[in-house]
């Protein structure tokens, strides 16, 4: 007993490792990626066939790309407020988020209102005009998911447990949301870039 | 600032398990089938997946009774197949081909994908990285549900009366599109996507668990020069999985929207019956650079898991470090990066630009490197060691000599111009079942047979295990060496008869002999069958660590509960592979050995590592030199 007591051994290094869950949310974000960086690549594919109708995007969604854009600043005012403690500027700012999460989906759904009036089907047409309800259709689905994930951030919020010391699920939502803005933003450059 | 950051973490986590600790004692519910615990759900799987087997493999017997014996009466089948038997007492055509496609969709992703990868993945990673659990249990859980779920699915088209999906395991559209082509591309078809849309959910799940709980709940000093080779190829699966399953599913939701709402990603200026479709500007073309991006890593999918297996229990029989860690783990990681540069050669004569197919075949025959550097590999692990064959040591063996016989014959198939010749014959049909299918398939075995102790706590039989093994190496070789002749004659794949034509008969015999040994090698399976559910109860209780190994997983009880490990977990002090190391006494130094306590066999720069505990600056103490 003595001699174990004793006993010298070399420090076994604790391994580098982050919080899973984060780790685990990034993995799910790469995931997402490659479903639509799939749809991109087929969408160029197709688009160097011959008979390729362009594309004309409806000017709201421009108007949406700025609503989500300004989703993220409230995001992260949001954010920057629960660091310091500021719980009631935390709520503003996630509840804006939220407002502007719900405005965009909704301008997205009103989009394709105007994509019907500029005779852009999702089915019938052209292959070009499938592809844009296909990639706006399941980002929207995705932005859903980001609204029930912030909903639930929200309620944290109002129940003050979102503060300096509890700031995970705040950060986790924040990549995510993040991640959903600029996924808009790309899909809204590539289908300029390329009607 | 990020030290604490991290700190804080692992702390909350240590609770966090603390916690389950507690309560682990639930009912049959929570114990055996909403369970979250890695090991159960691993078992799950394993169960599943071989259920799977054994339908994919009734299929293919099934199919192989046609192609053997052409004129046979299958009347008796009827009670079975019911209508699918003509009342000639004939297999339909139709049908024919919803066996081969349904062979193909349960071998390919419910055996050796989710059967493969979800068990061993699953029951080893937390195992040997010494966590006490995967990173997220619940989703680890909701991975194995959406299988199931997914299975059912799949097994429910199976019974329907326009029967199962039949465009092959690849669908390609047109002929997968539309419902008027044939009878298995109406509702058969659509069970096959939504079965294929839940597996993809379950396979993203288990991947970012298995991705998440590799890197971040290593246990102390498993760094990842210390991870054993499962780990790593674990690890790499996971990864691709991750990054080609969501392109499979962009695919299938094309084809969804193509199937049921109209659209024309994949179809255009297709006439049936003299009638025009509306359909114009598709291409399916499209479907097939999409489906052959996930296709290709899939085939790495199904056989690294395998390989990995393979590399553990190699060096643990061989009593032999494995020769060259780094270079496994550097061809594994080859091997998953080329995966992903060279689906077109899939579609060699789908009329691509040759001058695209020329960059696809040189990409191609580089994984050659790879695959040959394994394969040494193995051998000089092989090499003067203390080779003990048992029957996980025979599969493993037997799995290196698949790869070979297989990857052979892809340097023929990975060339632009000889794919002209054999493209769709049975020569790809030999080469991608010896290759992926019978070499996984080996693996499999090989890990069922090596970690069978640790799964239930006892011991399979051996002699049984020897019998499997030699009627299933010569069994699985006698089916598929014949094909590469029939295949180089120019005979193609998914025909449901070569016999209408004398001109066309002359391999019936060598058909017949493929067709006896199928039989043969799928009825040896039953005797897997039976050594494996007899000995999970009858069997002889297993020894703590009966093949003498180094790895983590063999420090746990006998009937380990959730959690793993009674106590602390233990720390991790060298590298898996410590056999028959110079001077040591034993001829395994387990991974929990500090290398302080083995001063006789310690190499020079082992020594280097020994510090203080506290202070990485204090001098170096070894036994001899104060």
């Amino acid at each position: 007993m003595e001699i174990k007591e004793l006993k010298i051994v070399e420090e076994a290094k604790k391994p580098l490792s982050m919080n899973p869950k984060k780790f685990a949310l990034w993995l799910f974000m790469v995931s997402v990626m490659m479903l639509f960086g799939a749809w991109t690549s087929a969408y160029l594919v197709k688009r160097a066939d011959a008979g390729w109708a362009e594309i004309v995007l409806p000017e709201r969604f421009l108007i949406n790309t700025i609503i989500i854009v300004a989703s993220s600043i409230s995001l992260i005012i949001a954010y920057r407020a629960a660091k310091k403690d500021n719980l009631s500027r935390v709520k503003t700012g996630l509840i804006l988020t939220f407002v502007l999460g719900v405005a965009f989906v909704a301008g997205q759904i009103l989009g394709y209102g105007d994509l019907i009036r500029l005779n852009e089907y999702f089915t019938g047409g052209a292959v070009s005009h499938s592809f844009i309800y296909v990639l706006t259709g399941v980002h929207g689905l995705h932005m859903i998911s980001g609204i029930i994930f912030l909903g639930l951030v929200l309620a944290d919020a109002f129940r003050y447990r979102i503060h300096s010391k509890n700031m995970l699920r705040l950060e986790m939502c924040s990549t995510y949301w993040h991640f959903l803005g600029g996924l808009w933003l790309y899909l809204f450059v590539f289908l300029k870039l390329y009607p | 600032m990020a030290t604490t950051h991290i700190s804080t973490q692992t702390d909350l986590h240590a609770d966090s398990h603390g916690h389950e600790h507690e309560h682990h004692e639930g009912n049959f519910w929570t114990n055996y089938i909403f369970s979250q615990d890695h090991k159960v759900i691993a078992k799950q799987f394993l169960l599943t997946g071989m259920f799977w087997a054994v339908i994919g493999g009734i299929l293919s017997v099934i199919f192989r009774l046609q192609l053997g014996f052409p004129n046979m009466n299958l009347e008796w089948l009827k009670p079975v197949l019911g209508g699918w038997i003509t009342p000639e007492g004939k297999l339909d055509p139709e049908f024919y081909l919803a066996l081969v496609t349904m062979h193909g969709t349960i071998m390919v992703f419910f055996v050796l994908t989710a059967g493969l990868s979800g068990t061993f993945s699953n029951f080893l990673i937390p195992l040997q990285i010494g966590a006490r659990d995967m990173a997220s249990g619940f989703m680890n859980m909701l991975s194995y549900w959406f299988f199931f779920l997914s299975s059912v699915v799949m097994f429910i088209s199976l019974f329907i009366s326009t029967g199962p999906a039949a465009g092959g395991w690849v669908i390609y559209p047109p002929l997968s599109a539309l419902p008027q082509a044939i009878q298995g591309s109406g509702l058969g078809m659509t069970l096959w996507l939504v079965s294929m849309a839940l597996f993809i959910v379950s396979t993203l799940l288990g991947g970012i668990n298995y991705i998440t709980t590799i890197i971040n709940m290593r246990t102390r000093g498993m760094s990842f020069s210390r991870l054993p080779l499962t780990v790593w190829a674990f690890f790499f699966t996971a990864i691709i999985g991750l990054l080609s399953f969501p392109v499979l599913f962009a695919a299938a939701l094309l084809l969804i929207f193509d199937r049921s709402f109209g659209t024309s990603f994949y179809l255009s200026d297709i006439y049936i019956g003299g009638e025009a479709l509306p359909n114009t500007g598709g291409s399916a073309i499209l479907f097939q650079h999409l489906f052959w991006f996930l296709g290709h890593p899939e085939v790495y999918i199904v056989l690294l898991p395998g390989l990995g297996i393979t590399s553990e229990i190699i060096a643990t029989n061989s009593r032999k470090p494995i020769f060259g860690y780094k270079a496994m783990v550097g061809s594994m990681l080859f091997i998953a990066i080329l995966s992903f540069v060279v689906w077109a050669h899939h579609m060699f004569v789908t009329g691509m630009n040759p001058f695209l197919g020329t960059i696809f075949m040189l990409l191609t025959l580089i994984i050659a490197v790879p695959s040959a550097v394994k394969i040494f590999n193995y051998v000089t692990t092989l090499w003067k060691g203390n080779i003990r064959f048992t029957p996980a040591m025979l599969f493993s063996i037997g799995l290196v000599s698949l790869f070979l016989t297989g990857g052979i014959t892809g340097i023929f198939l990975g060339n632009a111009a000889i794919d002209i010749q054999l493209h769709d014959t049975y020569f790809v049909v030999a080469h991608f079942h010896l290759v992926m299918g019978a070499a996984s398939f080996f693996g499999m075995l090989a890990g069922v047979y090596h970690w069978f102790p640790k799964m239930f706590g006892r011991m399979m039989d051996d002699k049984l295990g020897y019998i499997h093994f030699w009627l299933t190496f010569i069994g699985v070789n006698l089916v598929f060496f014949p094909m590469h002749y029939i295949g180089i004659a120019g005979f193609p794949r998914r025909y449901y008869a070569f016999t209408n034509f004398e001109t066309f008969s002359g391999f019936s015999d060598l058909n017949a002999l493929v067709s006896v040994a199928a039989i043969v090698t799928m009825a040896a399976q039953f005797i897997f069958v039976f050594n494996f559910f007899y000995s999970m109860f009858r069997g002889r209780l297993a020894p703590a660590n009966p093949w003498r190994s180094t790895t983590l997983e063999w420090t746990t009880p006998r009937f380990p509960k959730h959690g793993n490990w009674p106590g602390e977990i233990p720390a991790v002090y060298r590298w898996p592979y410590d056999y028959s190391k110079p001077g040591a006494k034993e001829d395994y130094i387990p991974q929990t050995v500090p290398f302080s306590e083995t001063p006789e066999s310690n190499l020079p720069h082992e020594n280097d590592l020994i510090k203080l505990e506290g202070n990485g600056n204090a001098p170096i103490v070894v036994e001899g030199k104060h």
